[in-house]
């Protein structure tokens, strides 16, 4: 079963963050998603290919002919703040370490 | 009488001059003014519309089934200029500068696009309940959800406000709203269709597909955005046929596969003996149809909901608050730009989503999670291929149920999963697929799945076309002969 604590850890790993509350909330509904996988266990897989594809195309080539077909303020349109074409960002440093 | 809202009626009225693309749009978008309020189905409209419509008439060539005819694109499906949120927050103002291939596509061939519809954010999701906008209602019956994620594709073309819509497909999202409203939905094969300029979702299973009224009219648009793409390197080489050409010929002596699982424990009796009633219609047009099993299919679910999440949780790495999207304020540093945006931004089935994939993937979890459910999706593809040995096509159901109550399932993830038992091992299996509409349980209407071999989509629509002239359902839709 997984813990509040792993829960955590994963939430860090993605990039997320929740209340405590919602950590309680996360860590049943993904308990019990987990228990639902968990049937998986009951197959016999021993020797059995992975598919990660349904395609069957491998190593997709093409000449690497170089165009310019986007504008560079069009790719700026859904910047939410920039300076020229520079994209603004908050100070990487932790403001609290000022 | 006969539905007016059809690409096919609204062709042939364009062709002969009876109307024009102008008339057409002003009709749709006085439907969507009167329906919509209550529907919700549309998140945007077109405000270059009424341009692209003249455009068509100016230039007067409606030899093209869709020159002319207003269509609604799922809104997660980029459309340069016109605001695309794949119904999450964190893209709430997001304007494309691009249009996906399907959009250009639909344009060269003339559509006018009305506007963007309603889906659960990211497509993810059983019953546009998850989309950060609005909430849809279904077509027939507005306590009850229309369905997901396509939902907002499926309830304006059920409700008559467009005749045909695209939705997406990575689960079940285009086939299960279809069944829920009564329409004709069609996932195509995994390739068949380019992904450029859709909003990814689970790249190994998402694909493009139709939502309409008439199994001739998804024939005809699916005509329109099929085929290889440079910009999608998973799109297939496969020659695309004219997926019209098998419409209106016999299906005698077609043999046609009924799984035991997909009516067996979970499935509605009553949705089960509408299946049935399809056999022996399909009995009586020529067919055989014959009880089969696909062994594997209630590891369906667990596989998919590992898999999809998986590819998700990389996919949706990229809304991290800098480039574009919803960027969280008052942020201390770098690290809090990603977390806060993210956390801010997305609702919370994407998160729970996120959290799974990211969970299977991690240390530790990869080989008893993500593989183990990449090895069970092999042994779901290959119980189809054994079955298409012998046969042509698989039906079943498309749903369990017909559609629940809104706010009925939503607090419930796992009872929400598993509305999707039946669509899924298609996904997995990257086989094409539609849903027909099927009769009718309790007043709401019922689903029939076709399920067919790689790339034969004709077969799929053969059959189709086959019940559908050999029932009514079309003129029993909200709104279609007005």
């Amino acid at each position: 079963m997984i813990t509040k604590e792993s829960v955590a850890h994963v939430a860090e790993l993605s990039r997320l963050s929740f209340s405590d509350a919602e950590l309680t909330q996360y860590t049943a509904q993904l308990g019990e998603i987990l228990n639902m996988v968990e049937q998986l266990e009951e197959v016999d897989t021993t020797g059995v290919p992975a598919t990660t594809q349904s395609i069957h195309l491998h190593n997709v080539m093409r000449e690497d002919v170089p165009h310019n077909d986007t504008k560079v303020e069009d790719l700026f349109k859904n910047v939410p703040t920039a300076k020229g074409t520079l994209i603004q960002v908050p100070a990487i440093i932790d403001k609290e370490e000022d | 009488m006969a539905d007016k809202l059809t690409i096919t009626a609204m062709h042939a009225a364009l062709a002969a001059k009876q109307t024009s693309a102008q008339a057409l749009l002003a009709a749709a978008n006085a439907r969507i003014e009167a329906k919509d309020g209550k529907l919700q189905a549309f998140l945007t409209l077109n405000p270059q519309a009424q341009a692209q419509a003249e455009a068509v008439d100016q230039a007067g060539d409606f030899s093209q089934p869709l020159a002319g005819v207003p269509v609604a694109v799922k809104d997660n499906i980029v459309t340069k200029g016109l605001t695309t949120t794949a119904a999450s927050k964190i893209l709430e103002h997001f304007e494309p500068i691009y249009d996906a291939t399907v959009v250009e596509k639909l344009n060269a061939a003339g559509a006018v696009t009305v506007g963007k519809v309603n889906l659960d954010e990211f497509a993810m999701g059983s019953s546009t309940e998850n989309s950060a906008f609005k909430v849809t209602k279904n077509a027939w019956d507005d306590s009850r959800v229309p369905g997901g994620s396509s939902g907002g594709s499926a309830a304006a073309v059920a409700a008559g406000e467009v005749p045909v819509a695209l939705g997406t497909d990575t689960g079940g999202s285009i086939r299960q709203p279809a069944a829920f409203n009564g329409v004709i939905g069609i996932k195509p094969t995994y390739g068949r269709v380019s992904r450029w300029g859709v909003i990814a979702f689970a790249s190994s299973l998402d694909q493009v597909g139709v939502l309409s009224r008439t199994v001739t009219d998804a024939a005809l648009t699916l005509n329109v955005i099929a085929g290889h793409d440079d910009k999608d390197a998973t799109t297939s080489p496969e020659p695309v046929p004219d997926f019209t050409a098998k419409i209106g010929k016999s299906i005698a002596g077609m043999k046609i596969a009924l799984p035991a699982e997909y009516l067996g424990e979970g499935v509605d009796p009553q949705v089960a003996a509408r299946i049935q009633a399809a056999a022996d219609q399909f009995r009586a047009l020529g067919a055989t149809v014959e009880t089969v099993s696909l062994p594997h299919t209630k590891y369906a679910v667990p596989a998919y909901y590992i898999i999809a999440s998986s590819e998700a949780s990389s996919n949706l790495q990229r809304f991290d608050g800098i480039r574009y999207g919803f960027r969280a304020q008052d942020v201390k540093n770098l690290t809090d730009v990603y977390v806060r945006s993210r956390s801010e931004g997305f609702g919370p089935e994407v998160k729970r989503r996120i959290m799974l994939g990211t969970f299977s993937l991690s240390a530790g979890f990869y080989d008893a999670y993500f593989k183990k459910a990449a090895q069970v999706r092999t042994l779901i593809t290959r119980d189809f291929e054994k079955v298409f040995e012998d046969y042509d096509l698989i039906m079943g159901p498309t749903t369990p149920t017909v559609a629940f109550k809104i706010g009925d399932k939503v607090t419930d993830p796992l009872t929400m999963y598993m509305n999707d038992i039946l669509t899924i091992p298609v996904n997995l299996a990257g086989l094409p697929a539609a849903s027909i509409p099927a009769g009718f349980v309790s007043d709401m209407p019922v689903g029939l799945q076709l399920i067919g071999k790689p790339f034969e989509e004709t077969t799929i629509f053969q059959a189709a076309d086959a019940f559908e002239a050999a029932n009514d359902y079309l003129a029993q839709l909200p709104g279609g002969a007005e």
